[in-house]
């Protein structure tokens, strides 16, 4: 029996990201895995949960028990399709599955039914922006396969594989759809290789989840990434040997471990070594991969056709159903929204990142500006996601009630200082923004009266400051307009005081 | 046609593929009655058939589907019956040397 | 003989005909067939488990619904062997392997699902070669079962304990499985009809799969109109097995009654016959073809030239296909666990479960199978292979176009005795010589008894080839050649048995 080793990492120099991209090359390829959210499983009708009791949706076929026999879920083929053709790749007009034989606990026949050399769907492409560069990110290939049971750890330190004395397998998770998306090699991305993993990995998550088909939450594992680098010095015509990078559970993660593997590997070939072509396992509290185990003999996972399946071949009319029926890619909605909004694209690129695209939208449908929108939605309310701790999209303010504040500002009605206590009223669950201004008396203090009788008791209260304001130093006035402002309760309007207060010292 | 074997060391790696703990006598046992049966299957290679297609199903069936409907499942207590051994509703293994 | 003996030498479709009339009752028939497993399993060996109070339970509630005036099937309250490779839920499911010993299936499998809904009397689950592996029953963990003619003979296999049960007059009804000749060889050397039907006729789902794209359920009865009303219980669209054949049944009962051969264009295949073939075989086989030019048949001579690649083809598809399906059997979910010491690893404890689960003939075929797959050899092999089997397809497809059925010897000698070829894995797989073809085509085949060989005394077999899903015409022509053989002998065939298979013999009687 080979005795199976996880050889420590030998810690190496590594060049720091920035001095290796300079002289070399990095070429990246991911592969991605979708849990598709059918309502049954890929071969069988259990019901395809996320953290039920363990082992209560299982039955003979996932179980992989003697004399179960698979049969293909439509649902599951009409996904991988719809998948296939928002990234512009070609359908099979007829394929199989085949079986991956290898022996694993979490697999209960000890072979993966998947899809070899037949995928369903092959070479297309998604558009990827990243510093304002397009990349074209090559798809060789999606296919469909099923999904493994999961195994704990007992006894080991860390509750992972090395150390424990024995493991506990469920199975609910054995024979959940899942979509295999295969990226052609991605070269020529230099520095920005760990930005344009990311933003991949963002952009299918994005496309993905506007086409309905899956849930893909990295945290629950719905969406999964392995990330493969590899490097060559500048100008070499050959690809360096590349490594697979597993357990990469978040877009940081994706960035930090192409980052990580380019670093680490440039240290290898600077030290005059060669990159070992291995699976590495990515580890979030260091940010460095370690190798898995060791491969004395690669796998040969001996694929044939699946001889308990018949093939697929999906008739054309309702491979153009699926086709006509999808829904507006985020790429396209991306664009038709930039011509909508009208924002620069510095802007549009900061509502992307923080996820405020479709909030924008609605609060611009609701009646604001896109300035307005943005401009609430970029800052004030960022910052309350973030002290909070919160999803911007789960804040307790919908974008109509942003629309009004927004108004009720434009209108005069509201400074944005009371529009931002207006704010914090409804995200404190007071009411809507009308109700709130009416319960707190947030309206702005355009009694001319009131004013003027304000403005009065403060230059009275303070002749030294007054007497600097009337000699033109204009810019004294501001501890009057403070004065003033405390007196209404900080309901004037703090332009149109400080233009009175000139006014009555003469120098308005 | 030249004569096809398959050597000792051949056979201890399928064993080991198959995971099959075989003893040193067992392996030179397999290894000879192997070698006979793989040279008399290796005659297949005498049918020049380059441009036939393989046989996978006798019926010419395709697009065998099932409806996305959920059939309530056998239930912990049935998964687990015959088990070897179970700790916490779930199947207990020995420790799991190769990371997956 | 006895009123028991009378019970159980008559056919299933008599069976089923004095129950249904209210003359015997199902619960009757279940006990004098338990009883007759008594007397003889000891020295037959054909039951791994014998469930008596499910099968009398069962009967009960036949007889309940023919007493209520509730419509009963063609075969209600008649008892069957069912090979031990079906799943049931209330029986254990060996596949005639220490892997499986005890363990019991939460499920049933659909053959098994209609037996019962179709008021067949389940007795118990028999022997077999183990996952199927064989042509004689000695693969089986559990010892060999031992042929009813004359024990010291194997019965046939991998179903060798469901035709020993029915050759025994233990039930008259069996189930077996076909993937190499599995259900037509032992049929062939046990005296008995066995059934191949076209490849997903009858459900897969819950039979232990050994090779997927050839395991084939079917009967193994006394007569063909018992194995006619066996296969239409058993066969149908099943939407849990995805290779099962979404069409009508054959009408095999019709074709059985109908039982004419005149006009019919029958052709003997060349490439089965020879050397290798017993004289008796040979002898038996050409008067059957003889009488049925005589009953009206049409006779030529038709090549195919691909059948001698029919037997390595078959050597490379079924272990490829079985090194896979049984990978699932490592003792990590149910069966035997073997060196789970608490410091072994789960691939240790794999490697030694199924060192010490497996027999040296499945090991054989999973190492075959994985070397025939390995990356490398694919194409060589597994490949080649499947290639071989479309040229077979259509060897069949060209022999159909000028005759309607194709006759051979169902298998190459008689019974041989118990072993002779256990030594010699290649000597054994030329047992399924000429059952073969038919697998890796999917079309169907059925053994039917031609008479005993005169050097051994020992049954011979005729096997009818018919077209994919023209089933009820091999059905036919077995069925004439049945009526004629005894018109001519003046009695079936199985009144010249001897020893167990004589239903009156003893043990004594019971050959060498």
């Amino acid at each position: 029996m080979t005795q199976l080793t996880t050889a420590g990492d030998a810690p190496g120099v590594r060049v720091p990201f920035d001095e290796a991209v300079t002289r070399y090359e990095p070429v990246l390829g991911l592969e991605t895995h979708v849990e598709l959210g059918t309502a049954a499983k890929m071969f069988c009708g259990c019901p395809t949960v996320f953290g039920a009791e363990p082992n209560s949706a299982v039955c003979p076929v996932c179980l992989g028990l003697p004399g179960s026999l698979p049969v293909i879920n439509r649902a599951a083929i009409e996904h991988t399709i719809r998948i296939g053709l928002a990234l512009h790749c070609s359908i099979a007009t007829w394929c199989r599955f085949a079986r991956k034989n290898y022996f694993y606990p979490d697999m209960p026949k000890n072979f993966q039914i998947s899809q070899y050399d037949e995928p369903l769907c092959t070479d297309g492409w998604l558009d990827v922006e990243v510093g304002g560069r397009v990349v074209r990110v090559g798809i060789e290939r999606v296919h469909l396969e099923e999904d493994t049971g999961k195994s704990l750890h007992v006894g080991g330190a860390t509750g992972r594989i090395q150390g424990a004395d024995y493991s506990l397998v469920d199975y609910n998770r054995a024979g959940i759809p899942l979509v295999e998306v295969v990226t052609k090699p991605i070269p020529g991305t230099g520095a920005l290789a760990p930005e344009v993993a990311r933003a991949y990995v963002t952009e299918l998550r994005d496309l993905l989840r506007a086409l309905g088909v899956s849930d893909v939450r990295m945290e629950q594992g719905s969406l999964r990434c392995d990330v493969n680098v590899s490097i060559a010095p500048v100008g070499s015509a050959e690809w360096g040997k590349r490594t697979e990078t597993k357990n990469v559970n978040s877009l940081r993660s994706v960035e930090r471990a192409v980052r990580s593997e380019i670093e680490r590997q440039a240290g290898v070939l600077d030290a005059g070594g060669r990159v070992v072509q291995e699976t590495r396992h990515f580890h979030e509290e260091t940010g460095v991969t370690t190798p898995g185990r060791s491969k004395e003999e690669a796998q040969d996972y001996r694929y044939f056709p699946e001889p308990d399946l018949v093939p697929v071949a999906p008739p054309a009319a309702w491979v153009d159903q699926i086709m006509a029926a999808l829904p507006e890619l985020p790429a396209a909605r991306r664009a038709r929204l930039a011509a909508e909004l009208g924002l620069p694209e510095s802007d549009m690129a900061a509502l992307r990142n923080v996820g405020a695209l479709d909030l924008v939208a609605e609060t611009v449908a609701a009646g604001a500006t896109p300035e307005q929108a943005k401009n609430w939605w970029l800052s004030e309310l960022s910052r309350v996601a973030n002290t909070t701790g919160t999803e911007l999209s789960a804040l307790a303010v919908t974008p109509a009630q942003v629309a009004r504040i927004c108004a009720l500002v434009e209108s005069g009605e509201l400074t944005n200082r009371l529009a931002r206590q207006v704010l914090d009223g409804v995200l404190a669950g007071e009411g809507s923004p009308d109700e709130v201004v009416a319960a707190r008396g947030l309206a702005v203090v355009t009694d001319s009266g009131v004013l003027a009788a304000a403005v009065d008791a403060a230059i009275a209260a303070s002749p030294e400051v007054a007497g600097k304001v009337r000699a033109g130093k204009v810019a004294a006035a501001g501890a009057l307009v403070g004065a003033v402002m405390k007196a209404t309760g900080g309901q004037a309007d703090a332009a149109s005081v400080r233009e009175l207060i000139l006014q009555r010292l003469g120098q308005g | 046609m030249a004569r096809v074997s398959i050597t000792r060391d051949e056979v201890a790696h399928l064993a080991r593929l198959s995971r099959l703990a075989l003893t040193d006598s067992e392996l030179e046992h397999f290894a000879e009655q192997l070698d006979v049966i793989i040279g008399a299957v290796a005659r297949v290679q005498e049918v020049a058939a380059v441009d036939i297609p393989p046989t996978t199903h006798a019926a010419d069936l395709s697009n065998v589907f099932r409806d996305d409907l959920v059939v309530p499942p056998l239930g912990t207590q049935a998964a687990l019956a015959q088990a070897p051994a179970a700790e916490q509703d779930r199947f207990r293994v020995p420790r799991i040397l190769a990371e997956d | 003989m006895t009123a028991a003996d009378e019970l159980i030498t008559m056919t299933a479709a008599q069976m089923a005909q004095a129950v249904a009339a209210g003359e015997i009752s199902a619960a009757e028939l279940a006990a004098a067939h338990l009883d007759r497993i008594a007397q003889t399993d000891v020295h037959v060996r054909a039951f791994l488990h014998v469930a008596r109070e499910t099968a009398l339970t069962a009967a009960r509630a036949v007889d309940r619904r023919r007493a209520a005036g509730e419509p009963l099937g063609p075969l209600a309250g008649v008892p069957l062997a069912l090979k031990d490779v079906f799943t049931t839920a209330d029986m254990p499911t060996t596949c005639g392997s220490k892997i499986l010993a005890g363990w019991q299936p939460p499920y049933d499998a659909t053959v098994t699902t209609r037996l019962r809904a179709a008021g067949v009397v389940i007795l118990g689950k028999t022997n077999m070669d183990e996952f199927a592996m064989g042509s004689s029953t000695e693969n089986s963990a559990f010892g060999p079962s031992r042929n009813p003619w004359d024990l010291g003979r194997v019965p046939g296999g991998s179903s060798g304990g469901s035709a020993a049960a029915v050759a025994a007059y233990q039930a008259p009804l069996g189930i077996g499985t076909d993937t190499g000749g599995s259900i037509r060889q032992p049929g062939a050397v046990c005296g008995l009809v066995g059934v191949k039907p076209t490849y997903g006729g009858s459900s897969r789902y819950g039979l232990v799969a050994f090779a997927s794209s050839l395991d084939t359920p079917g009967p193994l009865t006394r007569t063909v109109l018992d194995a006619a009303l066996l296969h239409e219980v058993i066969s149908g669209h099943d939407p849990r097995d995805s290779t099962s054949l979404d069409a009508p049944v054959p009408p095999v009962v019709a074709a059985a009654r109908a039982a004419d051969v005149a006009g019919l264009r029958v052709g003997v295949v060349t490439e089965l016959s020879g050397e290798g073939y017993a004289s008796g075989v040979l002898a038996r086989f050409g008067e059957a073809v003889e009488l049925l030019e005589a009953l009206g048949a049409k006779i030529a001579e038709v090549s195919c030239p691909h059948f001698d690649y029919a037997l390595p083809a078959y050597y490379l598809i079924a272990p490829s296909e079985c090194s896979s399906n049984l990978a699932r059997f490592d003792g990590m979910r149910y069966g035997l666990r073997v060196g789970d010491d608490g410091t072994a690893s789960a691939e240790e404890v794999m490697s030694l479960t199924r060192a010490a689960g497996f027999g040296p003939e499945v090991k054989r075929r999973i190492m075959l199978g994985a070397y025939a797959l390995s990356s490398g050899y694919y194409d060589a092999y597994y490949g080649k292979a499947q290639q071989v089997r479309t040229l077979i397809a259509r060897d069949f497809a060209a022999a159909f176009d000028q005759v309607d059925v194709l006759v051979s010897p169902t298998t190459p000698t008689t019974a041989f005795p118990i072993g002779e070829r256990v030594d010699d894995p290649m000597a054994m797989y030329l047992a399924d010589l000429c059952t073969i073809p038919a697998n890796l085509a999917g079309n169907a085949a059925i053994s039917v008894p031609c008479g005993l060989a005169p050097e051994d005394g020992l049954p011979v077999g005729l096997q009818i080839m018919a077209p994919v899903l023209a089933d009820d015409r091999m059905y036919r022509v077995a069925a004439a050649i049945e009526a004629a053989l005894d018109q001519r002998r003046g009695h079936p065939l199985l009144a010249e048995a001897r020893g167990i298979a004589a239903v009156t013999g003893t043990e004594s009687e019971a050959g060498r």
